[in-house]
């Protein structure tokens, strides 16, 4: 049985100036998840959230919050739901006259009768919760991106919101540091338990941490449900939108998208005879929490960009075809090996990746990270013999179960 | 046909367009006004309050200082040259002292809280709405009325008649300088003129225009900033540098148009 919708929307339609922004929109946002809204710029992804948050009312049709519309009850009412609510801008929208202490405890100081020292107490919680202890007397324009993202974060979150609305909160940022934000709300929205509704075009990073997918393409929601179905979906604006945007390589790895590699791999499938073989190996990067907490998100995904890098120079020059498959999962199909071969191959990578590219991984996330903390990472990776016959599906998982650990960096305390 | 019937209603049009702009601008900024005010007097204004009475007045209070002086200066000089003339050098404390008190230190003290304070306000109000932090204030529940624009209407009622005040007692003797210290005129004789002449009246219309430029003043100066990104001249900071310079403008000439209509009204 589906569970019932924290956020509902029926048939919502929206006009401006006689301009149809929405058009019976109905969608569905669950409790507890990461649901992200993609569409094209103007396709009235900002309007969609207004309507979540209140600010706009629709011209017809309802937004019910927990079965309960918000339009026609009091205003207190809609004033006692909207406060569960929180909105993290694209700009982030840091007072810049106030210092990060002072944005952050802004809105308890205004909105409720909390003593000071209450307030104090909880705003350091976030700050130290936010990793911005070091910061927390500094203006919004003495900090980097990333920490002026974990500020309007930490803002967000100082209410105890239910609801966190993230409003395109990777524009104009590299891909590691794009990926950390992601990574970084999605670390967030597990220790709070919040739920985040994202506007996002960093496909496929969100597909990492979402949840749910809303498309809205021609003024209605077109698709909604979990990021493996949407690869499934038949409609234009997979075509117009989704593949426009996903391109042939993945930003941060410079592997190949899911989506080239698919094509890679139905084309070489199409070649090869029915009894010919062909091998996965699916590698798993182990201590990317720890690489998070202790150095930082961004340095954790120049960990997952070194490892991405360290793939494609092994299997890339002998015909390797290689994707990112999670957030810390990668996938290589060896279209021209048997078990055999495959496995003199990668016991050769795992020979090089213990002698050298596992340091290059933790140096990498150091320089991003700053200090060189204490840290552990692992690389795992487990190979399975496939044929053009057999389904991807079973193969792939059977290369999952047969992981073992190829190399591992202990503690470096004094690097 | 029809070409030449549009350039024959065209004016009309412009004239009926360019009305009701300004009366719906005009209402507008009534509403904007009432509703700031009644927010002050909500929970925790007071030190809201206080930190804009220390911004548009007491951090006014040097530049009044001056102008007030050299004002009083330059009508106690240009006044005893005139009335000299006359052999009437006796009534240059009535001179400068009811000009000062009854128009000019209401006048200039607005114009110059306009200068310092006013385009401030716009513009850091407009800096706020363009870069998102108004929109943030809404969805935190805090309404920016009451947060940004009530007290800045409330501190400026406050401010301008005591720095009317202040422009006029040192205007008074910037008068006195000129007019006794450097021109010789009787120093007795400028402060019993000074404190004959002006009655409670002078002083207390005086303060009802403060009152109302302060008003006007602060209406205007945060209502430009606070709808900023309405303007369909220009956008971001553009709009910011615009809104400013509309917000000096338009208040100095409202001052004055003001200045008018409550001399009218009071005389």
């Amino acid at each position: 049985m589906e569970p019932f919708p924290l956020i509902e929307f029926k048939n919502v339609t929206k006009r401006f100036d006689g301009r149809t922004v929405l058009d019976n929109v109905n969608l569905r946002i669950y409790e507890g998840q990461i649901t992200t809204i993609i569409g094209l710029s103007g396709a009235g992804k900002s309007v969609l959230l207004k309507h979540i948050i209140g600010l706009i009312q629709p011209d017809e049709g309802t937004v019910c919050l927990r079965g309960k519309p918000l339009l026609g009850v009091r205003k207190k009412d809609i004033a006692d739901t909207v406060k569960q609510m929180s909105y993290m801008f694209q700009g982030n929208a840091l007072f810049d006259s106030m210092t990060v202490y002072e944005n952050i405890a802004l809105p308890l100081q205004e909105t409720t009768d909390l003593s000071r020292e209450e307030i104090d107490r909880r705003v350091r919680t976030r700050i130290e919760q936010t990793e911005l202890g070091d910061s927390a007397d500094k203006f919004p324009s003495e900090l980097s991106g990333g920490m002026q993202k974990r500020a309007a974060l930490a803002r967000a979150l100082v209410t105890d919101p239910r609801i966190v609305l993230f409003d395109e909160p990777t524009s104009g940022q590299d891909p590691v540091r794009k990926n950390a934000i992601l990574s970084m709300i999605a670390q967030y929205q597990r220790r709070f338990g919040f739920t985040a509704i994202l506007v996002s075009h960093e496909i496929p990073d969100v597909y990492f941490i979402s949840n749910r997918i809303l498309a809205l393409y021609d003024r209605t929601i077109v698709f909604q449900g979990a990021p493996e179905d949407l690869e499934k979906f038949d409609h234009p604006f997979m075509d117009e939108v989704i593949h426009s945007l996903e391109g042939l390589q993945e930003e941060l790895t410079g592997l190949h998208s899911r989506r080239q590699f698919k094509v890679l791999y139905q084309s070489q499938m199409k070649r090869k005879a029915l009894d010919q073989f062909y091998v996965l190996v699916v590698f798993t990067l182990e201590g990317l929490d720890a690489i998070a907490s202790g150095m930082g998100h961004e340095a954790a995904q120049e960990a997952i960009r070194c490892m991405g890098l360290a793939i494609e120079k092994h299997f890339g020059p002998i015909g390797g075809v290689s994707t990112r498959l999670g957030i810390n999962e990668f996938i290589t199909m060896l279209p021209y090996s048997d078990m055999a071969e495959a496995e003199a191959i990668l016991n050769n990578f795992a020979a090089d990746i213990q002698r050298e590219d596992i340091v290059n991984i933790l140096n990498g996330a150091r320089r991003r990270g700053g200090e060189g903390q204490c840290v552990e990472i692992g690389i795992k990776a487990g190979l399975a013999q496939g044929r053009p016959t057999v389904e991807v599906g079973p193969v792939m998982n059977a290369a999952v179960e047969q992981q073992k650990e190829i190399a591992r960096l202990r503690c470096i305390p004094d690097w | 046909m029809r070409r030449l019937l549009m350039l024959f209603t065209e004016p009309f049009a412009f004239l009926g367009r360019g009305t009701i702009q300004y009366v719906g601008s005009m209402g507008a900024s009534a509403i904007f006004l009432v509703l700031a005010l009644l927010k002050a007097f909500r929970k925790k204004q007071l030190p809201k309050i206080v930190q804009q009475l220390y911004y548009i007045g007491a951090r006014s209070t040097l530049i009044i200082l001056l102008v007030g002086l050299f004002t009083g200066m330059v009508l106690g000089l240009q006044s005893y040259h005139a009335l000299v003339q006359f052999g009437a050098q006796g009534a240059l404390g009535t001179l400068v002292a009811l000009s000062l008190v009854r128009e000019l230190g209401p006048v200039l003290t607005a114009i110059m809280i306009t200068a310092r304070a006013g385009s401030a306000t716009t513009a850091e109000i407009g800096s706020l709405r363009i870069s998102e932090q108004i929109d943030a204030l809404d969805t935190m529940r805090v309404d920016p009325l009451r947060y940004l624009i009530s007290p800045r209407i409330t501190a400026s009622i406050i401010s301008f008649p005591l720095l009317t005040a202040v422009f006029d007692i040192i205007g008074i003797l910037g008068g006195y300088i000129s007019g006794v210290l450097l021109l010789g005129a009787n120093a007795g004789t400028y402060l019993y003129r000074v404190q004959a002449s002006v009655e409670m009246k002078d002083i207390t219309d005086g303060f009802i225009k403060a009152i109302v430029f302060a008003v006007i003043v602060s209406t205007v100066c945060c209502f430009e900033g606070y709808f900023t990104h309405m303007r369909t001249d220009s956008h971001g900071a553009k709009a910011v540098g615009l809104s400013t310079t509309s917000a000096v403008v338009l208040s100095c000439v409202l001052i004055l148009i003001a200045d008018y209509v409550v001399t009218s009204i009071l005389i």
